[in-house]
Formats: C-alpha cells, sequence, structure tokens
C-alpha cells in the first residue's frame, strides 16, 4: 500500500451552517456531502464533469462537486439542493419543476434546479438561447428537456409578477 | 478504478512566493494542479501519474485580467467565466472568448482557467489555437527568475511544453494589434457543450480589395501539438480570394497538419473537416465578389443543395 499522506482540516460554511472536517485534500466536494454530511440531494452521475448531476453552488458559482477538491472550497460558502427552499417553502424553481413535470426520475433534477436557480441569479429574465446556455452542462435522459426549459421560463414569470 | 484517496497528495500554498518557493525547494515533484477540469476526471479514473499536488486555486496574485494600452494580460488562473466577461476580450479578442463559450458548460466555465488549458497541453483545448493567432505571450514564473517567451514553439511535442520544473505559468498577454482583423472561429464536436473537439480551428485575415494582406491560422486536435500553420499562411499572403488560392492552401494544410484516428474522430474527417474549414474561413473573408467562383468550387456545391 502507497504511504498515505496526512489529513488536513477545511472548514467551509454549507446551505448556512459552518462545518469543519478532518479530511484527505484530494477527497471530492460530491463524496464529502454525500457521506461525511449526509447531503445526498446531489448525485453522482457520470463522475467526470460531463452531466451537471454533481452541480452545486459555491460562493454563487455553479460548479460539479465531483471535479472540486475539498480543499479548494477551504472558506467558501456551499449551496446544495438541501439549502434552496427557505424551511418548508420551496423556491419558485422547485415550484416550477413540480408544476411543469420538470421531473421525472430524478437524478438530473438538483443539479439542473441549481443551475437554473444560478441562471436566473445572473439572468434574471432569459430568453430560450440563455436558458439552453446555462443549462447545457446538466443532462437528462428521460424529459427530453422540453418540460425543464417550460419550468425554468415559468419559474422566472412568478419571480417577476412577484417582483 | 478509483484512485486511492490516501494516496495523493494537494497542498495549497498561501502565495503566489509560497508556491514558487516549495517548487523551487523540491522541483519535479508537485504538479500544479489549478482549477482541477481535467485532473479530477483523470484522478476518478485512477489514471493521474502524479501523487502530489501544488493547488492553486486560492493564488489571488494570478487571476485577474488587466488591460493596458498595448496588450491585455491575463492572470493564468482567469477562469473562462471571467473572459467571457471582459468588455475589452469581446470586443478585441472574440476567438478566445468564443473559445471559452463552447468549452464545458457554466460550470466548468467556472472552474476551468486558462493557465491550465496551456499547462495541460492537450492538442484538443480549444483556447491555444485563439491564442496561436493572437501571437501571445507566456510569462513563466520562478523563485528565482521569470522569462517571457511566446506561446508559438510553446508545446514542443505531445503533452511536452518548454516549462521548467521550478516554474509555473504566470499571465498570458495578448498583444494589441489595433490591426482591423476578420476573425474566425470554429470547433468542430459532436455537440456545442461539453464535447471535446474533433477539429478547432481559428483565423484572422486582414483583405484589401479581395487579396489576402496578412493571415494567421492556427488549428487544435490535428497534430501532437496545437499548431500555427505558418506553410498555409505563406501560400494564402498576397493572393486573391478564390478556388485557384483555396486548392493550394489546402494542399498546403494537408502537408503541414498530421491527424491520427482515435476514439473521437478519424484522420480522414479530421483532413478532411481542417480542409474545408479554410474553404469557409476564406469564404466569409470574401463571399459578396467571389460568389460565382466558389459555385464553381466543389466544396461548396453541397451548400447549394441545403434548403
Amino acid at each position: 500500500m502507497p504511504d498515505a499522506v496526512a489529513k488536513t482540516t477545511v472548514t467551509c460554511t454549507v446551505n448556512g451552517k459552518q462545518r469543519t472536517l478532518r479530511v484527505y485534500p484530494m477527497a471530492r466536494l460530491l463524496d464529502v456531502l454525500r457521506e461525511e454530511w449526509q447531503l445526498t440531494g446531489t448525485k453522482e452521475g457520470c463522475g467526470e464533469g460531463e452531466c451537471g448531476a454533481c452541480s452545486v453552488l459555491i460562493d454563487g458559482e455553479l460548479v460539479n462537486s465531483c471535479l472540486v477538491p475539498v480543499l479548494q472550497v477551504e472558506g467558501a460558502e456551499i449551496t446544495t439542493i438541501e439549502g434552496v427552499a427557505d424551511g418548508d417553502r420551496l423556491h419558485a424553481v422547485q415550484e416550477a419543476f413540480i408544476s411543469s413535470g420538470g421531473a421525472q426520475c430524478g437524478i438530473c433534477t438538483p443539479g439542473m434546479i441549481l443551475a437554473a436557480v444560478n441562471l436566473l441569479e445572473r439572468v434574471p429574465d432569459p430568453g430560450e438561447a440563455e436558458i439552453r446556455t446555462g443549462l447545457a452542462g446538466n443532462l437528462c435522459r428521460c424529459t427530453g428537456y422540453t418540460k425543464i426549459f417550460a419550468a425554468v421560463v415559468r419559474a422566472c414569470q412568478r419571480t417577476q409578477a412577484k417582483a | 478504478m478509483r484512485s486511492f484517496l490516501p494516496a495523493y497528495d494537494l497542498q495549497a500554498p498561501r502565495s503566489l512566493a509560497e508556491a514558487l518557493a516549495l517548487l523551487e525547494r523540491e522541483p519535479g515533484v508537485w504538479k500544479p494542479f489549478a482549477g482541477g477540469t481535467d485532473l479530477m476526471v483523470l484522478f476518478e479514473a485512477g489514471a493521474l501519474p502524479q501523487r502530489k499536488f501544488l493547488g492553486l486555486w486560492h493564488l489571488s496574485e494570478l487571476r485577474d485580467i488587466e488591460v493596458a494600452a498595448d496588450a491585455v494580460t491575463l492572470g493564468a488562473l482567469a477562469t473562462y467565466t471571467q473572459i467571457l466577461g471582459n468588455a475589452t476580450l469581446q470586443r478585441e479578442f472574440p476567438l478566445l472568448c468564443q473559445a471559452a463559450r463552447e468549452t464545458g458548460g457554466v460550470a466548468t466555465q467556472n472552474r476551468g482557467t486558462l493557465g491550465g488549458n496551456i499547462a495541460n497541453a492537450s492538442p484538443a483545448a480549444d483556447s491555444p489555437p485563439a491564442l496561436l493567432v493572437y501571437d501571445a505571450e507566456l510569462e513563466l514564473v520562478a523563485a528565482r527568475r521569470s522569462r517571457w517567451v511566446s506561446y508559438q514553439g510553446f508545446h514542443t511535442a505531445y503533452k511536452q511544453m518548454d516549462l521548467r520544473p521550478e516554474e509555473l505559468i504566470g499571465r498570458i498577454r495578448l498583444p494589441r494589434s489595433g490591426k482591423s482583423w476578420k476573425q474566425y472561429y470554429r470547433k468542430v464536436g459532436t455537440r456545442k457543450a461539453q464535447a471535446i473537439s474533433k477539429v478547432c480551428f481559428a483565423g484572422l485575415a486582414e483583405v484589401e480589395g479581395g487579396t489576402v494582406r496578412d493571415i494567421r491560422i492556427a488549428l487544435g486536435s490535428v497534430a501532437p501539438t496545437v499548431i500555427r500553420c505558418v506553410k498555409t499562411e505563406a501560400v494564402l499572403k498576397g493572393q486573391k480570394i478564390g478556388a485557384a488560392a483555396l486548392d493550394a492552401a489546402k494542399a498546403a494544410l494537408a502537408e503541414e497538419i498530421s491527424p491520427i484516428d482515435d476514439f473521437r474522430s478519424t484522420a480522414r474527417y479530421r483532413l478532411r473537416v481542417a480542409q474545408n474549414l479554410l474553404g469557409d474561413f476564406l469564404l466569409q473573408l470574401n463571399a459578396s465578389t467571389l460568389k460565382n467562383d466558389w459555385k464553381r468550387h466543389a466544396t461548396y456545391e453541397r451548400f447549394d443543395r441545403l434548403p
């Protein structure tokens, strides 16, 4: 067996709560979220940055958590699917995915919702091309995407009606 | 098979000076690790030859994009998202922005860095063809002595570079030529997002009255390194754009590139596409005046048949 390296301490904020962990520095953020902190809403699809199922937000930016070694999130603020709703009140994007039928098997859904939430934060009133670009890194093998795009459109209509 | 996690070390120095001191002390031991969008894929596949990594992500010294009168200088850790958000790059270096836009998706663009794309040294990388036609220069920083080199020639063979063990890529400088280039970029892959190129083409040209005054052409995925096609450029310089010039240039290009068969495409397809992209580039340079000439050209017959 090769020599083991020392574990290191990583501190970050996850869904508003500060977390500290002793961990091997190259551990994937995805594995830490799921296996150390039991945040299993984040899914593993391909494990190589192609599918977006493991998408989370780091300091407000969309990332594939399978490609982020945990050492890189020292001091960062992370949002996972568990942190998108406000308590029992779902986010407009989550509501829209339900009402538009944007979720089927559910494996892509957490990543897809985070990509959509991030898109609407950057571009509050996206056109179709912007929605396609914003979600281009998230693959869905069930819906054919039409209902997902419809959900994003509905979410942004709802957000704007409120504003 | 997955890598055995406890066997892999990743250090995160707090400053560039600290990182360079470590490289100076233990040259060749530490592999630089920026956004990780490629290295983590190899890690998960158990295909990383190195065991010790020097994490650069938090080095703020290498992150800024500076615009000066004569050049735009990008820190090696500038991400694709930063590139896309820079107005000067959008206006004057659109090929780099297009490469950034067509690399991965939003999540990859947030993490992938320009310096990482260069140092990863893949011949299929998307930003290097743009950097080559813009005559980019690289600052190679080290604890004791830093140097500037031309990006052309930096990649010496497949995955090999003119980078010493104690050096890091610090900054990438793009001279502002002030020329009114016509600019062309085309990445051919299986889809627009997320795919790795089968062929990638970047071109700049200065055209006057249908004649090529100056031209720069670079391609990715058609040789052991990304390649600036100087012989093809020489064939076209001073020529009237037309079928004769295109035929001569296509022949020169075929001599200059050396595509291979691999899991992404075939040598034959890559050669044909590279030549067709060259034709498309020339067509964009002078579509109106030479329409009839083009119509007789085999490459464009199929365009006429399109609805």
